[in-house]
């Protein structure tokens, strides 16, 4: 196991290296000039000396290969440079506003974990029942619902109109259940579903009518040998999850008024302020990358088969 | 969605012809009425989505405003439409770049095979270690804000998972004795391609694009939302939600509207992209299980 969780870790390397250089070569090879963005955000005319000064400043007239290797290197120490239109270091800032976001989607992805798995037991269970059908408009409604547009209509059921809950800003739970709920609606509808079909799926094997015929209670069978099996493509898939949970959140922030990466990263992306852009994107990489080497992890301790053929699961 | 097996059969006979159900053609008439709608709905809305009436300021539907009036004066219903024929513009733009991309990459990784299917098959891995929002985001960074820079960063961000199974299914059939034979005869690979190996890929493509529509417009709009996509006054469901935010309080309607035409539009796509898929890939049905 220990073999495993080390190989994997190794394997991050190359991905985080790769997604770097893509980050690097698109915003350098893109169609707009560095240097000119940078003296639109200090609010300095583009005269030409200035914009050979700011080239000279930004190390952009050196070759790309060599501007990449300084900045890969200034990474490793830390060093993201400094943004443009706020002249603040990036990473603090952006180290600052990450633990809420982090909260918020964590706060979500338990929530889909919590709320999905009960509700696909229980459509198993009573398959083509009223419980299933339920579940099954839910989940349809859910994949389709506009995450935002969910964020408005609880703010206005709740807050608006119950006055129960807060619409905005940061606090206990009462704070964080309406925007987490937003964004984990989409992920719980599509694992109540996929946990349901695996679960009806193990639940026709032969193992399982193999355990049945010893006689074991239905709920031993169920517990030991269906579940067991059925939660496997439910790890697989909160993998997948991760990524559009961290999406979901960046959104549903600046509805709710939520203090996280998300309006920072969104004005970035707006002023174009490239060293900010850059590092808030090869921090979100590197978050799901890592949640996908636990989800791997995970995954190779819950299926022997995995860690002991020592191939990939994704 | 994405762990999709790769099947190049046919489906069963019996599974054609049942399968597109009452569901399937409830959906089929729910997304033809909206393309209508988005085609003609803004020569049968007496006023511009655009005109700003300050006289006529958030208004109540009315017989003259059907769904009353923005914050500007602007008819709602107006806004609704046009909104409708920017969403399924960009999303079919959106989904032929992804498919070209896609089909070209994985079929080049595919036919070629050796170096070039390791590079370009490492190259589109690296697309997938980026969550898509992210990634979307970080093209708009380069791209510049606007809908057309949207629907091109949403493109760049989704066609790996396209590039993967039109590899993998040229690669599972490219050995077969047929092939093989068409080699032989001298026909060139790219005729190959288009003619034995491409029209096998493209069962599973439309079950994933018409799986994946519904998301691609929830995208869209969500940059939107933000103020990264579609300038305003243009009308478009996220800006109009965008624009609502602040009535919250005093006019909640003015929110309702074009979140529920997201919801119906992107619902209805959802519905027929399962009925798609029941229907050309019963393996993929996840109704499957017994």
């Amino acid at each position: 196991m220990a073999l495993f969780i080390l190989r994997r870790l190794a394997l991050m390397v190359p991905m985080l290296l790769g997604a770097s250089l893509v980050i690097f070569l698109v915003l350098r090879l893109g169609p707009s000039d560095p240097a000119l963005d940078y003296l639109r955000l200090s609010r300095l005319p583009p005269t030409p000396q200035a914009v050979e000064a700011a080239r000279e400043l930004l190390g952009l007239d050196r070759p790309i290969l060599v501007q990449y290797l300084d900045w890969l290197w200034s990474a490793l120490h830390l060093d993201f440079g400094v943004s443009y239109a706020l002249q603040r270091p990036v990473l603090p800032d952006l180290l600052h506003y990450l633990p809420a976001t982090l909260q918020l989607a964590g706060f979500a992805l338990l929530l889909t974990l919590a709320i999905s798995v009960p509700l696909g037991i229980w459509a198993a269970r009573h398959r083509d029942g009223l419980p299933d059908n339920a579940v099954r408009v839910v989940a349809f409604l859910g994949v389709s619902m506009p995450n935002f547009w969910l964020g408005f209509l609880l703010i206005f059921l709740f807050s608006v109109e119950l006055g129960w809950l807060p619409a905005m800003g940061k606090g206990g739970l009462s704070h964080i259940v309406m925007p987490a709920i937003a964004i984990s609606l989409m992920s719980l509808a599509i694992n109540a579903r996929l946990l349901r079909a695996s679960m009806l799926e193990v639940a026709g094997q032969r193992h399982v009518t193999y355990a049945r015929l010893r006689g074991l209670s239905d709920r031993k069978v169920e517990r030991s040998h269906i579940l067991r099996n059925a939660l496997l493509p439910i790890v697989t898939a909160t993998g997948m999850h991760v990524g559009e949970l961290i999406g979901g959140t960046l959104i549903i922030e600046s509805i709710f008024g939520w203090p996280g990466v998300g309006r920072y990263a969104v004005s970035a992306v707006f002023n174009r302020d490239y060293p900010v852009v850059q590092c808030f994107t090869l921090l979100m990489v590197a978050i799901f990358v890592l949640c996908n080497l636990v989800v791997d992890i995970a995954y190779a301790y819950a299926d022997p088969r995995i860690r002991l053929s020592g191939e990939g699961t994704r | 969605m994405s762990d999709l097996a790769i099947h190049t059969g046919d489906a069963p006979a019996s599974a054609r012809g049942s399968r597109f159900g009452l569901t399937g053609r409830i959906a089929l008439g729910l997304v033809l009425a909206i393309v209508l709608v988005a085609i003609f709905g803004p020569f049968l809305v007496p006023y511009e989505p655009n005109a700003v009436d300050l006289s006529a300021r958030l208004q109540s539907p009315s017989a003259a405003h059907l769904l009353g009036t923005d914050h500007l004066g602007r008819d709602v219903l107006a806004r609704l439409v046009a909104g409708a024929g920017v969403s399924l513009g960009s999303v079919a733009i959106a989904l032929s770049l992804i498919l070209v991309l896609g089909i070209t990459i994985g079929g080049i990784a595919g036919v070629a095979g050796g170096r070039t299917d390791q590079v370009l098959m490492r190259f589109t891995d690296v697309f997938l270690t980026f969550p898509t929002l992210v990634l979307s985001l970080f093209l708009v960074a380069m791209l510049g804000t606007g809908l057309v820079n949207v629907v091109i960063a949403i493109a760049l961000s989704h066609w790996a998972w396209y590039a993967r199974i039109v590899r993998g299914i040229v690669l599972s059939l490219k050995h077969r004795d047929f092939i093989l034979a068409s080699r032989l005869a001298g026909v060139g690979r790219l005729r190959i391609f288009a003619v034995h190996l491409l029209p096998a890929t493209l069962s599973q493509l439309v079950v994933l694009a018409s799986l994946d529509i519904g998301h691609i417009m929830l995208h869209v709009s969500g940059l939107s939302f933000l103020g990264l996509g579609v300038v305003p006054p243009t009308a478009e469901w996220g800006v109009m939600l965008n624009d609502a935010r602040q009535f919250i309080w005093t006019e909640p309607f003015l929110m309702i509207w074009p979140g529920l035409a997201l919801f119906v539009t992107v619902m209805a796509f959802n519905l027929l992209g399962d009925a798609v898929r029941d229907r050309l890939d019963p393996h993929l049905r996840m109704e499957h299980a017994h």
